[in-house]
């Protein structure tokens, strides 16, 4: 049977940009057949997702397919009437969605949600459509399948629903299943789970999958076949393991070679002075239950120590607490020697200045009606009381220094890339020239070439500056290429701390175990050897 | 400044239009006493005369010219509606994004205060008071200004509250800045879209609102021409077939639908919608 079961030919999407059509998508050609597993890569823009909802014939608003053929079975869906592509949307192509917690109502239990397409579609009745679902449960290996659906949206985690909505698209055995980042907002941990239930679904139903993703390792883990997009054009498309192991495109080659510089090892700052100090922290948001057990940290000069975990273990309000914004219930903070209130209000302003902060959403970090002259220009105003001329001066070298052109001084925050607004961010900080800065997920909100040329940069900036960082990320990668030291949490505990070399290395604690054995590597046997290794669940 | 005017060439008709009828009032309001053929006050004719050469638009009750009194009553009614829209906007934001940025107590004791003050339906709380304290004009705008600040209030509460939980605002506090630039650095610009807006339709309120006192004869007192107080004096003529009091009615509705013209164009702008 090698009649491709999807083709799509020479097409083109375009978007509305103010009255103009503009492409995203630039003459391309897409073939699929059974049981095939195609993974788009790419970074955001580059046209992954509207390609990927063109093969069901579907446009976003404000974007239209405005030449090609999209060929699904010997049917062309292209210009087909609305009710042929109802037969098809759902029941024979399926489509999965980034976020879970956005595409199921929460009104409704999960089960209900399952079998509303089957019994559409007419393709069953309910009750054999709940009968399935918990099959179905079984198979993507969900806990308790009997009940698990007759629960709300909400009363499941976050891997628990991702799952369950790939149920719910497996719900009438499609042909194709279309994932869009499925796993990009989920912890590592949880991103194997949802790794080896698609792999299940595509090998036990030999159902065809297009795979989008703007991570490289996780894709080689899962697709036969590999699509390197860029700005709507492809760049190189080949056999999975022919891409990872001879890329031909240099892009290809950055995207592999994404996240293998390390920072050079060096114990002798060890014996610099230390920076911050905290001890004994305990910290709660209800004055019940504490978020923050027990906490002791230590931050010397001119080191990068990073604070690993899950959501939920911790970290960020160990942040809040530092920066005083929420107060400890016991224990201190101990910075440059001097015991810091708890509460923000009653903190000097030296001490704000020596302490900076680097959020993870650049956006939402920056005010959209400031231009970036009085975004950096007010710390220098505030701290330094510096004049017009002086400000002016310092912003220019800043910008310098993050690699910006001098000329975004007039700009709006809005007029800038995301890694050009997040080194907006890090100048901000640098500006109050601060001891230690904390990096709250700074690289998780960002594409990873893009995240990569600020990792660099805050490490050029350390080397030069002897500031300190306390890194908080969940992902091991970031921490494996520029932590000096590491600090795993769980459950608002510290698990394991110590040199990054001493962490890295087994004997290894239990959870910081699990933790390393998640982040997908750039091997395509990497999530085979790991699941053989893991007991049947 | 560029920035604004190509904002004002690419307003639709409508915009224009409403832009247009807001200029006309302005400019008789302005330039009243150089056009005006009589004075604000003068008895010049016979009562209710018709539309004539001599009293373009005819006379009114007591025999002054209406033309005159129209021109005049735009500068009273619009200057004191200005005024209270101004002096409620300043009332109204400054509280609203306290409560919004501290919150705590304070969030409650304004809320709560401004709850109360709700409470009581505007109009006769606005009759009560007036009849206590007397139907001079600094009494009518503080009055009207305060009732009209419950409104502000809630409104620029609601959009602060969005805005203060923003990162940039986090971390201006985190710099140490104070109380007074988050408020006025921070969250009044991003609030502004929302709160012109506003401004906008208080404005018609406000000005519909003093007419409605007029009329009622506790807003803006005799001899002093306006528009509210015109009509209720020339209402009796309606029963006689004659139009006089259409003439400042339909100056009202003028400026009301002049600024609601714009108060839409402005409100499209704002949400970001392109059709």
């Amino acid at each position: 049977m090698n009649n491709p079961l999807l083709e799509m030919k020479d097409i083109v999407i375009e978007g509305l940009t103010g009255d103009a059509w503009a492409p995203i998508i630039n003459s391309l050609d897409l073939t699929l057949r059974k049981g095939e597993v195609l993974g788009l890569i790419g970074e955001s823009g580059a046209g992954k997702s509207t390609l990927g909802l063109a093969a069901m014939g579907y446009a976003r608003q404000g974007c239209r397919i405005a030449s090609g053929a999209i060929v699904f079975d010997g049917q062309e869906l292209l210009g087909a009437p609305a009710s042929q592509l109802r037969l098809i949307r759902g029941a024979r192509i399926a489509y999965v969605a980034q976020s879970a917690a956005a595409s199921f109502n929460p009104a409704h239990r999960l089960i209900r949600q399952y079998a509303e397409g089957p019994v559409q579609h007419g393709l069953m009745s309910a009750a054999e459509a709940e009968e399935n679902a918990v099959t179905t449960y079984r198979q993507l290996l969900l806990p308790d399948p009997e009940n698990i659906g007759y629960r709300f949206p909400h009363q499941v985690s976050g891997g628990q629903l991702q799952r369950a909505m790939m149920a719910m698209a497996m719900s009438c055995r499609p042909d194709i299943i279309i994932f869009d980042e499925p796993t990009t907002a989920l912890d590592v941990t949880t991103q194997i789970e949802v790794l080896a239930a698609i792999r299940e679904i595509t090998r036990r139903f030999d159902t065809a999958a297009i795979y989008i993703t703007h991570d490289l390792a996780v894709v080689a883990q899962l697709a036969d076949r590999i699509m390197v997009l860029r700005n709507g054009d492809l760049v190189e498309e080949n056999d999975a393991g022919e891409i990872l192991a001879h890329p031909r495109e240099p892009y290809t080659r950055d995207l592999l070679a994404v996240r293998s510089f390390r920072k050079r090892e060096s114990d002798a700052a060890l014996k610099k002075e230390v920076i911050l100090k905290v001890e004994g922290l305990t910290a709660s948001y209800t004055g019940e239950n504490n978020v923050l057990e027990d906490i002791d940290v230590s931050v010397h000069r001119g080191r990068t120590v990073a604070l690993v975990g899950e959501s939920g273990s911790g970290k960020s309000t160990l942040a809040r607490v530092i920066t005083g914004l929420l107060p400890a219930v016991n224990g201190r903070v101990v910075f440059n020697g001097d015991v810091l209130p708890a509460a923000l209000k009653h903190r000097k302003r030296e001490d704000l200045r020596r302490l900076q902060m680097i959020y993870q959403m650049p956006d939402t970090a920056l005010n959209p009606r400031q231009k970036i002259r009085k975004i950096i220009g007010r710390p220098l105003k505030f701290y330094f009381n510096a004049s017009r001329r002086q400000q002016e001066a310092r912003i220019l070298e800043l910008l310098e220094q993050v690699e910006l052109p001098a000329d975004y001084i007039d700009r709006y925050p809005t007029e800038l890339s995301g890694g050009e607004k997040q080194r907006i961010c890090i100048a901000r900080a640098l500006v109050a020239k601060p001891d230690l800065i904390i990096c709250d997920e700074v690289t998780s909100a960002l594409d990873q070439l893009v995240a990569e040329g600020i990792l660099k940069l805050l490490l050029n900036l350390q080397r030069q500056l002897q500031v300190s960082y306390l890194f908080i990320t969940h992902d091991l990668a970031t921490v494996k290429a520029i932590a000096d030291e590491i600090v795993v949490m769980l459950a608002g505990r510290i698990v394991e701390k110590g040199p990054k070399k001493e962490i890295l290395t087994p004997p290894h604690h239990a959870y910081t175990h699990r933790l390393l054995a998640c982040v997908p590597e750039m091997d395509p046997n990497w999530l085979d050897r790991l699941l053989e290794k893991r007991p049947a669940a | 400044m560029t920035a604004l005017l190509k904002l004002l060439r690419s307003a639709p008709f409508s915009a224009r239009l409403g832009m247009g009828m807001v200029l006309i009032t302005l400019l008789a309001a302005i330039l009243a006493p150089a056009i005006a053929p009589y004075g604000e006050t003068a008895v010049t004719g016979d009562v209710w005369l018709p539309a004539s050469s001599s009293h373009w638009v005819g006379t009114d009750n007591l025999g002054r010219d209406l033309f005159s009194r129209l021109l005049f009553g735009a500068r009273n009614t619009i200057a004191i509606a200005f005024l209270i829209t101004a002096l409620s906007f300043g009332v109204g934001t400054v509280w609203g994004f306290l409560a919004a940025t501290v919150g705590g107590w304070i969030d409650q004791l304004l809320s709560r205060g401004v709850d109360i003050l709700m409470a009581f339906p505007t109009l006769i709380f606005a009759l009560m008071v007036l009849s206590v304290v007397g139907t001079s004009i600094p009494a009518l705008v503080v009055v009207i200004a305060l009732l009209d600040s419950t409104r502000v209030f809630r409104l620029s509460r609601a959009v602060a509250m969005d805005i203060a939980v923003m990162e940039y605002v986090e971390a201006a506090r985190l710099r140490g800045e104070g109380l007074w630039w988050l408020m006025r650095h921070e969250i009044l610009p991003n609030a502004m879209p929302p709160l012109v807006a506003e401004f906008g339709l208080r404005f018609c309120f406000v000005f519909l609102f003093i007419a409605a006192l007029s009329f009622l004869g506790l807003g803006i007192q005799p001899p002093t021409a306006d528009w509210g107080s015109m009509v209720r004096e020339n209402a009796g003529a309606i029963t006689f077939g004659i139009y006089t009091p259409l003439w400042p009615a339909g100056a009202i509705a003028f400026l009301t639908v002049g600024v609601n013209l714009i108060v839409d164009w402005f409100l499209h702008v704002a949400s970001g919608l392109e059709d």
